[in-house]
């Protein structure tokens, strides 16, 4: 599979060096974008070129790697870019949450907890949670460095004062161990409670060439009002195939009717449930069906 | 008394050309000081370097801090200065679209100070912003209005609440009732001479318009090319202005 | 209270030739707490100016003009603006506000100033403007749309809401009918009363001397033509 015309992991080695010192810088200080130089990658903006450096990087040679596009390993940005790390890399790669090394995702956090000895890669498209009211760059990064967040809430007042409740349901900004607020990706909110967790956590945005980062075990306070808290929320019902009551789920619309089923957004999570026997509403007919 | 702003020695120059030199003045608690000049006579470079918008190139720009008394705003730290333009400070702009959120709700661009200060309750944000809108006559059912759905007066008193919420004790204006109607310049100014009082606020007001000055202004200072040509009580200086270009700007005013 | 010595004033206009016009020279007068002075003399004499001059409007070119312990030719802008926020009251010829504000307002906002409360500065204004027959429906209106004698009671109203102990009249009684006359006349005696010191200039001979002490000719106080 491995095309040795590639350098490991298609980067360069200076390339993966300063990447790494931007990581390394990230993590230093949890939350800051750290500006790096973003090269062309053989993919269009959009599809994961900021991950996917950092992935470069991050990755060595007895890594397995994983690779999940809205929870799932089957999506086409999901291959594509497992794919790309099989020809320039010659890592393993895996669908199992447990069995990776390095996870590059893209919109989610796996449900099954990760440990320290594994990095999770977040795709970034915008990395300023400031930028939705304040366009100028100079300002935000000013806004950060005097820690002036009060716009943030703005945000968050805009949306109570026009939904009545925080319609904010993804990206939503938290403030990393009390001093910067990040944009946590466009990860559900019901996952922001999860990015208090043991593995490191990498972010790379390409088109904005920022890189920040989330050490193990920091704190993540996700931003609200007093009397407008936060909430993880989720759809109110449980997986139509594994029948699990906490983890995300996605909405799939089954036929004109307007009949529809929820299932858990990890295919590898409800696939490892379904195989431990957990069933849900519509979890055996189709499972029937699927090896029929 | 201490003065609330103690103006010292300012000077700016913008390469050969000087846009304020030899400028020093006291303004004490409660008092409102208008500047007036031509257009190109330096009076908004002079405002925007008292603001902390232009950094002078010399010269002292005191202010009594409620913390530490007075301190020279020039020389302290940026976030301290900022820190200032949010609470004690407030700045309102001739154009209200440079100093509002266009694409936030007239509550939210209310709120924005207060949230910057801290102010964590939506419900007592939401509140303190409806007061506002109260006090300078928005109803309150357009709380939720981008200001873009907003008239230029009712802008401009959105733009004032806004800049009032967290009970600044300095105010700067740049041409406030400019580009407004006559007859809503008149409620503006009534409106600002209510709250001026209320709030015992000082304030330092840059117009063109003689008028305003007389309404609102304690003290006038007259600028010219960059230098301040006269000094002293609002209507004296336009009753019995006594250098030659504050009698030209005077005599210059058509009578209606 | 108002005491003024060897005062002159005199006008450089600049934009006609820096000519000078001198127009007054070496005005000197006292008065005391509860006496009231009428000044007299020709049209253009100087009344005016005078009057103008104590209340540091016009600036003096030499001399004292002492209110209180105030020198009004020497003082700071914020001393003057204290003076005549708590000292020195002046009811001119013509009524200068803000369009749109209330009469009432209008005729309260010297008590405001001192930091009387609202309601209280409301009463009083009220019962001056009912004494001066203000007709009531016409208090919540500005006056900037009354007729001319209406804006000369606002003015009076809003002169005598706050007790001055010293005090400035340009013609207060002018154009005014026998009733209302009388009772701006009856205000003035008050204040004398009270002990107020006032300066005042009076056309209506009847009315000046009701209520003046003594005279003083500002003929007196003009500069020797070309001496």
């Amino acid at each position: 599979m491995s095309d040795q015309n590639y350098n490991f992991a298609y980067l360069d080695e200076q390339t993966k060096r300063m990447i790494r010192r931007a990581i390394l810088k990230g993590l230093a200080i949890p939350g800051y974008q750290v500006p790096f130089a973003s090269r062309e990658m053989p993919m269009p903006y959009g599809w994961g070129t900021g991950g996917v450096q950092v992935s470069a990087a991050t990755l060595t040679p007895d890594d397995t790697f994983k690779v999940i596009d809205q929870g799932a390993d089957d999506t086409t940005n999901a291959v594509s870019i497992r794919k790309f790390f099989e020809r320039t890399a010659n890592v393993a790669t895996t669908e199992e949450t447990a069995k990776a090394d390095v996870i590059q995702t893209r919109h989610r956090i796996p449900e099954a907890e990760l440990r320290e000895d594994q990095i999770l890669v977040y795709q970034v498209p915008i990395p300023e949670p400031l930028r939705f009211l304040e366009p100028r760059e100079t300002e935000t990064r000013k806004m950060h460095a005097l820690e002036e967040y009060g716009l943030m809430h703005v945000k968050l007042y805009e949306d109570i004062s026009q939904h009545g409740a925080i319609a904010t349901s993804y990206a939503y900004p938290v403030k990393v161990e009390g001093r910067y607020v990040m944009d946590p990706s466009p990860i559900p909110k019901f996952d922001n409670p999860k990015m208090d967790m043991p593995a490191i956590q990498l972010f790379g945005a390409g088109r904005e060439q920022r890189i920040y980062a989330v050490p193990p075990y920091t704190k993540i306070v996700s931003l609200d009002f007093e009397d407008y808290p936060f909430e993880a929320t989720k759809a109110e019902h449980a997986c139509d195939l594994c029948g699990s009551t906490h983890s995300y789920l996605d909405e799939v619309i089954l036929d004109d009717q307007g009949n529809r089923m929820f299932v858990c957004s990890d295919t590898d999570y409800c696939r490892s449930r379904r195989a431990a026997g957990h069933v849900g509403r519509l979890g055996t007919e189709n499972e029937l069906e699927a090896s029929a | 008394m201490t003065p609330l702003l103690e103006v010292r020695d300012i000077r700016k120059t913008y390469g050969s050309f000087v846009g304020c030199t030899d400028v020093s003045f006291d303004l004490y608690p409660g008092e409102v000081m208008g500047i007036v000049g031509e257009s190109g006579s330096g009076k908004s470079t002079l405002l925007n370097c008292l603001a902390g918008h232009l950094e002078p190139d010399q010269g002292q720009v005191v202010f009594d801090t409620l913390a530490d008394g007075p301190v020279d705003t020039v020389t302290m730290s940026e976030p301290e200065r900022r820190m200032l333009s949010r609470t004690d400070w407030a700045f309102v702009h001739q154009h209200a679209r440079d100093g509002l959120r266009m694409s936030v709700s007239a509550g939210g661009n209310i709120g924005e100070r207060l949230m910057a200060v801290g102010d964590r309750h939506y419900g007592n944000i939401r509140d303190r912003a409806i007061d506002w809108l109260g006090r300078v006559e928005i109803k309150e059912d357009r709380v939720d209005d981008r200001p873009t759905a907003f008239s230029g007066g009712m802008q401009q008193r959105l733009q004032i609440a806004r800049n009032l919420v967290t009970g600044p004790r300095l105010v700067f204006m740049d041409e406030p009732t400019g580009g407004l109607d006559v007859s809503v310049q008149a409620r503006l100014l009534d409106l600002l001479r209510g709250l001026v009082r209320e709030m015992g606020l000082s304030a330092i007001i840059v117009t063109h318009d003689l008028a305003v000055v007389r309404l609102l202004a304690d003290r006038l200072m007259v600028m010219k090319d960059g230098h301040v040509v006269e000094t002293g009580l609002t209507d004296q200086v336009l009753d019995d202005p006594q250098h030659a270009y504050t009698q030209l700007l005077v005599s210059s005013v058509l009578q209606v | 209270m108002i005491e003024l010595n060897n005062v002159s004033k005199s006008f450089t206009l600049h934009n006609q030739g820096s000519a000078v016009i001198p127009v007054m020279e070496g005005a000197s007068l006292k008065v005391a707490p509860g006496e009231c002075v009428g000044l007299v003399g020709a049209s253009g004499a100087g009344k005016s100016t005078l009057m103008r001059l104590i209340y540091g409007n016009y600036l003096a070119a030499s001399g004292q003009i002492l209110i209180g312990d105030v020198d009004v030719a020497q003082a700071e802008p914020r001393e003057i603006l204290a003076l005549r926020r708590e000292t020195l009251g002046y009811v001119s010829q013509f009524l200068r506000v803000v369009p749109r504000v209330p009469t009432l307002d209008v005729v309260a906002e010297p008590l405001l100033a001192v930091g009387v409360d609202q309601a209280k500065a409301r009463d009083k204004a009220a019962s001056l403007l009912a004494q001066l027959n203000i007709p009531e429906r016409l208090w919540s209106l500005s006056p900037t749309t009354f007729s001319g004698g209406e804006q000369q009671r606002v003015n009076i109203a809003r002169g005598f809401a706050y007790e001055y102990p010293a005090m400035l009249l340009d013609e207060p009684t002018a154009s005014l009918d026998a009733k209302n006359r009388a009772t701006v006349l009856g205000l003035i005696n008050a204040a004398k009363a009270r002990g107020a010191a006032i300066v005042g200039i009076f056309h209506d001979e009847a009315a000046r001397e009701a209520v003046c002490d003594r005279f003083i000719d500002v003929t007196g106080f003009s500069p020797q033509v070309a001496a």
